[in-house]
């Protein structure tokens, strides 16, 4: 169901963890919360879920007004940052957790379990308790979880925060695949930008409790709204008031038409990129961002001086 | 971004003298080895010989000196009518004290660590009186509010309660100077537990009630038992608060330790022998059923 925020603020002391902050969430859709630690996007998640109240604003999900509502009624399904397992229950206790305290009977508990163990990929880990799963696989019992009552949103807090890079990457994708099978609303709280430009099909950009952009990845990347955004979405160059994406240095084999000399310092191959530092004749360092094959095609080597293009720069009215 | 030129990493060469420490140094550890074993006994011994001074000698003694002469005179010392009286009363209170403080120490531990309100730390200093006031302080201040003079003398009287005197006044008297105990226990193991499962509870559609009893309570169950342990053993042995609240009524108001000073009292060393290893068998058992409880509870959760 669609999820709407209006003027939520809420301080906490003295610090403004949000500051006015409106969003819209359209009904099935996949939304990134991304920012710096601070920014408040885990503080909105749980005002959305009724884990915090907001001291002005409100929330409603569906349509309804929630604001006021305690988070056990208010149907949504959150996944903690560190799972919040219930540790002296079962895997199959924990997803069927939701529906036992409502008294489900006994045979609809097991299978609508069961169901959802396979969905996540944790049948035959039924009898195990938490202490003896993987983050991930702990992860995917927190999902399982959240979605055995059935909840009109699923809210992620910093899913994928605790877990090794690799088990990362294939969770990510499997949340990917997930939602579009079961179509639930759900918003995920990540600071990490490439996570939110993978997974997300749309992403809301927090910085010290406001919201700095909201958009689809590529309108965020395209044509950011201000540095923050820009420098946040993805790898920038400062040149003075200028900013300038790496991947937009083009490197020429020869000087012409507008064209600038400048010094590789390093080469750094990192596969299929190749990161290549160089210094501008005014003494600016910038980083240049090219294929593995145009760097083997221009024979690239450190200490040479070469010709490069700089793009048209983009200037933020401050 | 900014390049920085490469970094100079040297790499010194082994020191010379390579891998193998010389005779020198092994000599010198040898010697640290035996030190340090020395040091390690040596404070065993001296934990030893403390615990040997204080505890083990005393209550040794005290077993020994009961069955000196055999099991028969000690079952007929406790099995006097005074004698079982204090021990049944004395069960009869901690039935009633220790479950009253463990309510009220896990709402106040509950309180302590998840509430947010003025005077918290204030509240907490509070809880905390009872151990730092003398139990004798604290049996005349309940006489002083409960006794016949006390505050609420008249109005007791006229309802026909006495509670100084009698069981209510002695429960009274053993609650407060076993109060701390459950809540002190409880509270860290609460903190460590932290709220996020008791939050996810919450978003699952338990209510307060629920979470409380199918979240909170399984997480902290070991911090309250050891907490009940340690009140249990408290009641059991009270002696001064419960001293002057009782009046002393033998065979009404003795409980076991009263017994035991009344006997000792009385030069009947035999009588004051058996009922103390009465008192000191019955904290033994509540440690005992603590052990085995957490111990086949912790079996079943093994990780």
């Amino acid at each position: 169901m669609a999820i709407e925020v209006h003027n939520v603020s809420k301080q906490f002391g003295t610090f403004t963890a949000l500051d006015d902050v409106s969003i819209g969430v359209a009904d099935g859709a996949l939304t990134a919360l991304l920012g710096p630690s601070g920014s408040g996007k885990s503080t909105l998640l749980r005002i959305i879920a009724g884990l915090e109240e907001p001291d002005a604003g409100d929330v409603t999900i569906g349509g309804d007004l929630v604001t006021g509502t305690p988070a056990r009624s208010r149907g949504v399904g959150f996944v903690f940052q560190h799972y919040a397992p219930f540790k002296h229950m079962t895997v199959q206790s924990n997803v069927a957790f939701g529906l036992t305290v409502r008294k489900r009977p006994k045979a609809e508990i097991e299978a609508r379990v069961k169901e959802l163990l396979e969905l996540v990929r944790l049948d035959g880990l039924a009898e195990r308790y938490p202490s003896q799963l993987s983050g991930g696989q702990l992860q995917r019992m927190a999902l399982a979880r959240a979605l055995a009552v059935q909840p009109k949103v699923l809210l992620l807090d910093e899913p994928f925060g605790a877990l090794d890079a690799q088990v990362r990457g294939e969770l990510r994708e499997w949340l990917r695949r997930l939602h579009d099978e079961i179509h639930v609303t759900t918003i995920f709280v990540t600071h990490d930008q490439e996570e939110a430009m993978e997974v997300a099909e749309q992403i809301v950009v927090m910085n010290g409790g406001r919201i700095e952009q909201a958009g689809t990845p590529r309108e965020l990347y395209e044509s950011p709204r201000n540095e923050f955004v820009m420098s946040f979405i993805g790898p920038v160059n400062r040149l003075g008031n200028a900013y300038v994406r790496p991947h937009d240095i083009q490197i020429l084999p020869e000087a012409g038409g507008n064209t600038i000399e400048a010094l590789v310092q390093r080469i750094v191959h990192l596969g299929f990129e190749v990161r290549v530092e160089l210094t501008l004749p005014d003494g600016r360092e910038v980083w240049a961002q090219v294929t593995r094959a145009s760097a083997q095609e221009l024979e690239l080597a450190e200490g040479q001086i070469l010709a490069v293009r700089l793009p048209p720069p983009r200037v933020f009215a401050s | 971004m900014s390049s920085s030129g490469p970094s100079a990493i040297s790499l010194s060469p082994a020191p010379a003298g390579g891998l193998l420490p010389s005779q020198r140094e092994r000599e010198a550890r040898g010697t640290s080895d035996g030190a340090a074993r020395a040091r390690k006994l040596g404070v065993r011994v001296v934990a030893l010989a403390y615990l040997a001074v204080l505890l083990i000698a005393p209550v040794g003694m005290i077993f020994y000196r009961t069955f000196e002469h055999g099991l028969a005179p000690v079952w007929s010392a406790v099995s006097a009518p005074n004698a079982q009286n204090a021990f049944w009363l004395s069960l009869e209170i901690v039935a009633i004290a220790v479950p009253l403080n463990t309510v009220f120490g896990i709402g106040m531990a509950l309180l302590l660590e998840r509430g947010r309100f003025r005077g918290k730390a204030a509240l907490g200093m509070l809880i905390d009186l009872p151990f730092a006031i003398s139990p004798v302080v604290v049996g005349l201040a309940l006489v002083l509010v409960y006794g016949k003079t006390g505050w609420f003398g008249d109005w007791l009287a006229q309802n026909g309660i006495q509670v100084i005197f009698s069981v209510p006044g002695m429960v009274l008297a053993t609650a407060v100077v076993s109060l701390p105990f459950v809540a002190r226990e409880t509270i860290p193991v609460l903190r460590e537990l932290g709220s996020d499962a008791e939050q996810a509870a919450a978003t699952l559609g338990a209510s307060g009630w629920q979470t409380f009893w199918r979240v909170t309570l399984p997480g902290i169950r070991w911090g309250v038992v050891y907490g009940v342990v340690l009140t249990t053993a408290r009641a059991l042995g009270e002696f001064g608060a419960v001293s002057i609240v009782s009046g002393r009524i033998e065979g009404q108001t003795q409980t076991l330790p009263l017994y035991v000073q009344d006997r000792f009292e009385n030069f009947d060393i035999t009588g004051a022998y058996a009922a103390a290893v009465v008192l000191a068998l019955l904290a033994l058992a509540t440690l005992l059923a603590m052990n085995l409880l957490t111990r086949r509870t912790r079996g079943q959760v093994a990780s």
